[in-house]
């Protein structure tokens, strides 16, 4: 049956009401099983030894007398794990990052690896691998790596994407741009024109759990992996790729996962821990420490921006212009490219141009956190707004709506807009009480606006029905905060029948067809859009057993609040027919009853947000506080909206922490200074305000139920209105992110020294 | 290595158990008991996912070693329900939604039980820096907050 995708405007009995989500007992009690709270017969414990260089050559690692340690099971290196990669120079990088094969290329990159019977035996055997290094000068700021001079961190590289085919490596793997009219010209017809360059630091996703699989590979050339991540499907192709298997022989199983915001969507000790099972014979666990997440898994980039922008008396903005500089490891990346799109996709715009640069820096290999790239570059934007609306003497808030995208806007980045969200939550902004509360002494107010694409992909769902009438669907996007819950409610929805009937699962790799990973706050849009069409085909199956029970046509059943009702007068006293009754019945009328769905849940409705920030800074220490927050986004349509309103708390924390506190420091060594929570600070509980939400709701009309992503957009806004209110509060434009303390105090008294 | 033999009190019951000199209670609980409740976020007393209450006293059991709970009474998030009712804590959780990914949430609810049993009403700020040696990454905090100070309610009601 085809199925539609459009949204259809019915009124909803489940979607949109706030149930407890199915798993949730087993998450208060302690019950619910993690990536380390699994363990199986025999299993080693697997460790990995780690560069402590920024950039050294390999000369040679010598394992034999960590081998000779008793209760060592295997010791591997990079000749453990033959490139299988056959010319997939992306899939190279992975391979490469898993285990250095002939240079270490950061602090923390994976050189060798043990399994031993416990912890303290591998603890002691990676103390006795000797590895020869050859230390190489490195590079680990962005602007440095892109210097003439700067130490090369791969020579094969030569700049992708300009006019001319360079001569000479460099560490800029690729240059790419986006935009329409002419910039040259429409900085003519300014009044104003803002420039300014800005730059943020590396951060992480910051996830508490950090990373743990359990693998057993076993002699027959089946394998089993445990594991926490976003997307077990795409692990097990990683994986059976590197490890030279065949995917349907990898059976992937996804643990509860202990926070993901995109660093779950990269194998990193996956791979390793497979390839110590093979060596060994035996299961191997391999959990990473949080020392080894700071500096071996994928912290987001760290960013230098300049921006320009004009505009006429009247607030129209006339041309924006951006330069977007990326760090993205040591490895390539496209996370300048996604910045330069995002940057100006919130305003109507005649000429615009932004030029994206992708950088190799001696850090470890950039992954995606949330919104990737959107934050820094709505930070170096936004700002910029801000400062040409005050020069304009225009509210904020106003210069914005007068500029804002529209339902047909073209894009900065390309496509023309259908109905969008950016001008209603500047409206709604305008209109909340908090823009209208006063402020106190050394306090500062300040918003800004943010977008994200959301992605769809392929999604695979099974939806069974018990000969009871109970519903167990089972999906293959991993559940990172809730979604178990919406995509019930939504079954029951569809279903007409009560959310306590239905139970969702997160099925292994051998159970469903492939999914996509759940990230580009697809989870519940994709997910939703399989299991409504999933629902559909179970409910023409329903149909068709009512049928048989009442011995009339098909077309004669329609399905109406979980019912099979029989229409039209010669069967008017046929009454109807529930799904429990019909389920009951299966076993004479035909078998089970499911539905099944395989789709590319294409339409993922682009989303908007505004946010409104007040802060107090300490003129004399530079401490800033954050005393009031508001969120205003676009949902499409909430499925349950407690979990939407905790997506929006839990971006504008994250955004905050990233504003005020948390970056990557490097020693000049090049080392990581900072590998763990006390000394990279992340925000806790007394350090916040409340979180006040303001869901909106524009239907997107690619989904049946109008559902955007909701996950992301709330990280992109925070940056920016953090840094806007900062600047009010200090009496100084912030343009270096974090802007922690020192930061703080310099700028105003640089400011106060003019 | 020889074990060290260690007789204590887990949720009300007797256990004993052999363990390394170096081995941090928290291990112990996950590897050698099967509670694997308490979770290692980081393993330097930072980030509060593997509190135990341990004599009254609210600890991160990853810096507690497994021989130090001779002769201690600990309690665990798998203590806190009776049967199959919840605690008023765990109830106002889930319906909070005070949870996302939910593997801080058996810390937070130790920490958060351990601070009502000092002090029964608590203040807004009270319970903010009461549960500030806990981290959550994906709440922002604000159902948490909203959770503790409904089942601080309902509690003083019971």
């Amino acid at each position: 049956m085809n199925f539609d995708p459009r949204f259809s405007g019915r009124k909803f009995a489940s979607v949109g009401t706030r149930p407890i989500r199915p798993d949730g007992v087993d998450k208060v009690t302690g019950r619910a099983r993690y990536g380390a709270d699994f363990n199986m017969a025999g299993q080693l414990v697997g460790r990995v030894l780690r560069s402590p260089h920024a950039h050294a050559k390999i000369r040679k690692i010598d394992t034999s007398k960590a081998e000779a340690l008793a209760g060592v099971k295997a010791v591997i290196t990079a000749a453990d794990l033959p490139d299988l990669t056959d010319g997939d120079a992306a899939m190279y990088d992975i391979l490469d990052n898993c285990l250095a094969r002939t240079k270490a290329l950061y602090d923390g990159h994976a050189v060798a690896a043990v399994a031993a019977v416990d912890a303290h035996t591998a603890r002691q055997a990676l103390k006795l691998i000797e590895v020869d290094y050859e230390v190489l000068p490195h590079v680990t700021d962005v602007d440095e790596a892109m210097a003439h001079h700067a130490p090369l961190i791969n020579d094969t590289v030569f700049t992708e994407g300009l006019e001319e085919k360079p001569v000479k490596p460099s560490n800029v793997t690729k240059r790419s741009q986006f935009g329409h009219g002419d910039v040259h010209q429409g900085f003519g017809h300014a009044d104003f024109i803002v420039e300014r360059s800005f730059k943020t630091e590396q951060t992480h996703q910051g996830y508490i759990e950090p990373h743990a699989c359990v693998a057993s590979v076993s002699s027959d050339g089946t394998a089993e992996l445990w594991v926490c991540t976003q997307g077990h499907f795409v692990y097990r192709q990683h994986c059976a790729q590197l490890l030279g298997m065949e995917a349907s022989k990898l059976r992937v199983t996804s643990s509860e996962i202990g926070g993901g915001f995109g660093g779950k969507t990269h194998v990193w000790a996956e791979p390793v821990a497979l390839a110590l099972s093979r060596k060994a014979g035996r299961p191997v666990k391999l959990v990473m420490t949080r020392d080894e997440v700071f500096r071996a898994s994928g912290p987001t980039s760290a960013t230098s921006i300049d921006v320009k922008i004009g505009a006429r008396k009247d607030g129209t903005i006339t041309a924006a212009e951006a330069t977007l500089r990326y760090s993205s490891g040591p490895y390539a990346g496209a996370w300048a490219e996604v910045g330069a799109m995002t940057a100006f996709a919130c305003y109507k715009l005649d000429n615009v141009k932004t030029v994206g640069y992708e950088v190799l820096v001696n850090r470890p290999k950039t992954a995606a956190y949330r919104a990737p790239s959107a934050p820094m570059a709505a930070f170096a934007v936004e700002s910029a707004v801000d400062e040409l609306a005050k020069e304009l003497g225009i509210d904020p808030v106003e210069f914005r709506i007068r500029n804002a995208a529209q339902e047909g806007t073209q894009s900065s980045y390309g496509p023309v807009y259908g109905p969008i969200g950016i001008g209603p939550t500047l409206e709604a902004a305008k209109n909340h009480a908090h823009m209208k509360a006063p402020l106190k002494k050394n306090q500062g107010r300040g918003m800004a606006c943010g977008f994200w694409f959301n992605f769809g992909g392929q999604t695979c769902t099974d939806l069974n029905i018990g000969m009871d009438g109970s519903v167990s669907l089972a999906v293959g996007t991993v559940d990172v905060g809730g979604s178990r819950a919406s995509l019930s409610l939504v079954a029951a929805e569809e279903l007409g029948i009560d959310y306590s009937q239905v139970k969702a699962i997160v099925a292994d790799t051998s159970s469903l067809g492939y999914n996509d990973m759940t990230d580009g706050s697809r989870g519940t849009f994709s997910s939703s859009m399989a299991t409504i069409s999933a629902a559909r085909n179970a409910i023409k199956t329903l149909r068709e057993r009512a049928a048989q029970m009442w011995d009339i046509s098909v077309d004669d059943v329609a399905w109406e609040q979980g019912h099979a009702v029989a229409k039209g007068e010669k069967h008017g006293n046929l009454g109807k027919l529930s799904l429990k009754e019909i389920a009951a019945q299966s076993g004479k009328t035909g078998g089970p009853i499911a539905g099944h769905s395989e789709l590319v849940a294409d339409g993922a409705g682009v989303s908007f947000a505004t946010h409104i920030c007040d802060v107090e800074v300490d003129p004399e220490t530079g401490a800033t506080r954050v005393i009031r927050y508001t969120v205003v986004q676009d949902a499409g349509k909430a499925v349950h909206p407690t979990y939407v309103e905790g997506q929006y708390q839990g971006g504008a924390a994250q955004g905050i922490g990233w504003a005020l506190n948390e970056e990557y420091i490097y020693g000049k060594d090049g080392r990581l200074q900072n590998a763990g929570f006390l000394d990279y600070r992340i925000p806790v509980c007394s350090d916040l305000p409340m979180i006040d939400t303001q869901i909106l709701e524009i239907p997107n009309p690619n989904h049946p139920y109008g559902v955007r992503g909701v996950g992301e957009t709330s990280i992109v806004p925070p940056l920016a209105a953090i840094a806007n209110a900062v600047s009010n509060a200090a009496g100084v434009r912030m343009t270096h992110i974090p802007m922690s303390p020192p930061r703080i105090l310099a700028a105003i008294e640089a400011e106060r020294e003019g | 290595m020889a074990g060290v033999a260690v007789s204590t009190t887990i949720n009300g019951d007797s256990v004993e158990y052999l363990c390394q000199p170096d081995e941090t209670l928290l291990d112990v609980l996950r590897d050698r008991l099967g509670l694997t409740g308490a979770k290692e976020g980081c393993g330097t007393g930072d980030c509060g996912a593997c509190s135990v209450i341990l004599d009254d006293r609210l600890v991160c059991s990853c810096l507690v070693l497994g021989a130090e709970a001779e002769g201690r009474r600990i309690e665990t998030v798998e203590g806190m329900a009776h049967g199959d009712k919840l605690h008023p804590l765990q109830q106002k959780f889930l319906e909070h939604a005070a949870l996302q990914c939910g593997i801080c949430t058996p810390g937070f609810l130790i920490a958060a039980k351990d601070l009502l049993a000092k002090n029964p009403d608590p203040t807004e700020e009270e319970i903010r820096f009461g549960l500030a040696g806990n981290l959550c990454r994906c709440t922002g905090y604000d159902k948490i907050v909203r959770a503790v100070q409904d089942a601080a309610h309902v509690m003083k009601g019971a």
